[in-house]
């Protein structure tokens, strides 16, 4: 029998997403073994989260009523206190910019093997394998872990959220916080995409990658836009690169966008820009690389040079 | 003050490539300076010229042929650089976090950097983790996904990067490990001056004996198993012809849904 232990996450008040698509990846795997399904939740108002917690496959929820919200260090002391007291085969979290900042510090102190950004789990006997993608999404591996305990942090989108309904146990956890060991202090959130364009209202959105090469190649863009009567977004590193402001970024760290349409143009695909446009009702991709993620995503694809396309499209339009 | 830019050499992929086994055949990678480790080393490099800190240190594991994307990090800046090889990494297929984290640690033991500032995470493996995972290792205070840096005494106060264009603002206490995410600043491009002085700075090779690191630790728990395209779920309608030809029929689906006209 192996339990699971999964840590939820939430920001401002608000549960996140993968807090429900993680009890089903951590339901799965206790199914699989004949174990329970443990569900920590740290900070904050964990009895208002342990009542959104209380999902189908989830056995009993941990509260720690300890801070506001997200410290890695108090994650990181309390995550390694449960680790101890239930001992868990399975430690899951999300593998998001918090989860990232506690789960490879509790791996390292508990020893245990660190599996990051999985896409699917199985066990095979005492061996955990999990389904990994490499080099920006071009292909899949599958990683076995000999070991009898495992952390792994999970993409999210990947598994659906669980259902409600559940009827766990709900027990506050009674975790000893050293607060001399706590070297980083949270203090404050700032919101930065603002600016005078919102880029989620849009209707049509045409947006733009690094497949652009040059920041002069963008009046092309910013042509088609017009032509097109069309709002300008742009993946993430024309962003980076200082060529659009924060408030044109779609993805994981910009907008999530719904349009009608969004045309990818020179956008590769990769897993953080998808999670800001999967939801749109058409997406057009616009590259020369066939076997970019985007082209699997796109419900219409040209592979083709966009300095080619973008012109004759513009014309179209005129 | 000291800084350690842990700097990785990736594998990169062609558009076309074959699958030999559980790696890319070799016929289609090339190799390319990690893209978050770039904007690492400049952050460092500029912490340098700020006269905050005295010596920018790169560490790379990686075989000798690694040594010409280390020279670029040295031609961006860097004093000196460490290149850690051993006949035992050369049969690993996948160097996990846990061996990264063994053979890190002892270079921080020996160079007692107060900062380490290193990428998110690599464009190849993706595995995010190193730097959180060496931080704990050395008894340091850390940060992940860190855009914006300001470094005032013994405090680094930093933003970090979260999801849906939400910054958190914390300060932590140095000595410290920053990973470091796209954007934080312009990585320059080396100058043929930086070149040529790059080609005189020290690049020590060090093993895994001369750092007393245990072997047993390189091995690792994870196995690659397998390696595959994804398969496609999609039912994408790919547009044929000449520009004109898909041009032609993307407008028309433009106008068919009402979106432009």
């Amino acid at each position: 029998m192996t339990d699971v232990l999964a840590v939820a996450e939430h920001r401002q008040g608000e549960l996140r997403d993968v807090s429900r698509e993680l009890v089903t990846a951590g339901s799965e795997l206790a199914a699989e073994t004949g174990g329970d399904l443990h569900v920590a939740v740290i900070a904050g108002d964990v009895d208002a989260y342990a009542e959104a917690l209380s999902l189908e496959g989830v056995d009993t929820v941990h509260t720690v009523a300890y801070g506001e919200e997200f410290n890695h260090d108090v994650y990181t002391q309390v995550v390694i206190q449960l680790f101890d007291e239930l001992a868990p085969s399975y430690l899951l979290t999300p593998n998001s910019v918090n989860g990232l900042d506690y789960a490879p510090a509790v791996a390292t102190r508990l020893d245990l093997p660190l599996v990051t950004d999985a896409i699917d789990l199985e066990t095979a006997g005492e061996t955990l394998v999990a389904t990994r993608e490499m080099y920006g999404g071009k292909v899949e591996t599958t990683t076995e872990v000999e070991a009898d305990t495992v952390a792994v942090t999970i993409r999210g989108a990947e598994w659906p959220a669980a259902e409600t309904g559940g009827d766990p146990a709900v027990e506050a956890f009674d975790a000893d916080v050293e607060e001399g060991a706590i070297g980083s202090t949270v203090t404050g959130f700032e919101e930065v995409a603002g600016g005078d364009v919102d880029i989620t209202e849009a209707d049509l959105l045409v947006s733009v990658g690094r497949g652009i090469e040059e920041e002069e190649n963008l009046e092309l863009i910013e042509k088609l836009a017009d032509a097109l009567d069309a709002t300008l977004s742009s993946s993430r590193p024309i962003v980076d690169a200082g060529w659009l402001p924060a408030n044109r970024q779609v993805g994981q760290s910009g907008k999530v966008v719904t349009p009608e349409v969004y045309i990818a143009i020179g956008i590769s695909g990769a897993v953080q820009h998808v999670a800001g446009m999967k939801g749109s009702d058409t997406i057009v991709a616009i590259n020369t690389d066939p076997n970019a993620p985007i082209m699997d995503i796109a419900d219409y694809a040209i592979q083709d040079d966009l300095f080619d396309v973008v012109p004759a499209l513009i014309e179209e339009f005129q | 003050m000291k800084v350690l830019v842990p700097v990785k050499e990736i594998a990169t992929v062609e558009d076309e490539f074959e699958i030999d086994g559980t790696a890319i055949d070799e016929r289609f990678l090339g190799a390319d300076l990690n893209e978050w480790d770039d904007y690492a080393i400049e952050e460092a490099v500029q912490l340098q010229e700020d006269g905050v800190v005295d010596e920018v240190v790169t560490v790379t594991i990686g075989d000798e042929d690694t040594e010409q994307t280390i020279r670029q990090a040295l031609a961006k800046g860097a004093d000196r650089a460490i290149r850690v090889w051993d006949d035992a990494l050369e049969d690993l297929d996948l160097l996990d976090v846990g061996a990264k984290v063994a053979i890190l640690e002892q270079v921080v033991a020996d160079e007692e950097p107060d900062l380490v500032l290193t990428g998110v995470q690599s464009g190849d493996d993706s595995f995010g983790a190193t730097g959180v995972a060496l931080a704990e290792a050395v008894g340091y205070q850390w940060a992940a996904v860190v855009n914006q840096l300001d470094l005032d005494g013994d405090t680094a106060s930093v933003h970090r990067e979260l999801e849906g264009g939400i910054e958190e603002l914390t300060d932590v206490e140095v000595p410290a490990v920053l990973t470091i995410q796209t954007g934080i600043n312009e990585p320059r491009y080396a100058s043929l001056r930086g070149i040529r002085m790059a080609q005189r700075k020290d690049l020590d090779h060090q093993t895994l004996a001369d750092l007393d690191v245990d072997p047993e630790a390189i091995a690792g728990d994870l196995n690659l198993t397998a390696m595959y395209e994804p398969e496609s779920e999609s039912d994408t309608t790919v547009f044929e012809g000449s520009a004109d030809d898909t041009a032609g029929q993307l407008a028309d689906l433009l106008r068919d849904a009402g979106v432009a006209q």
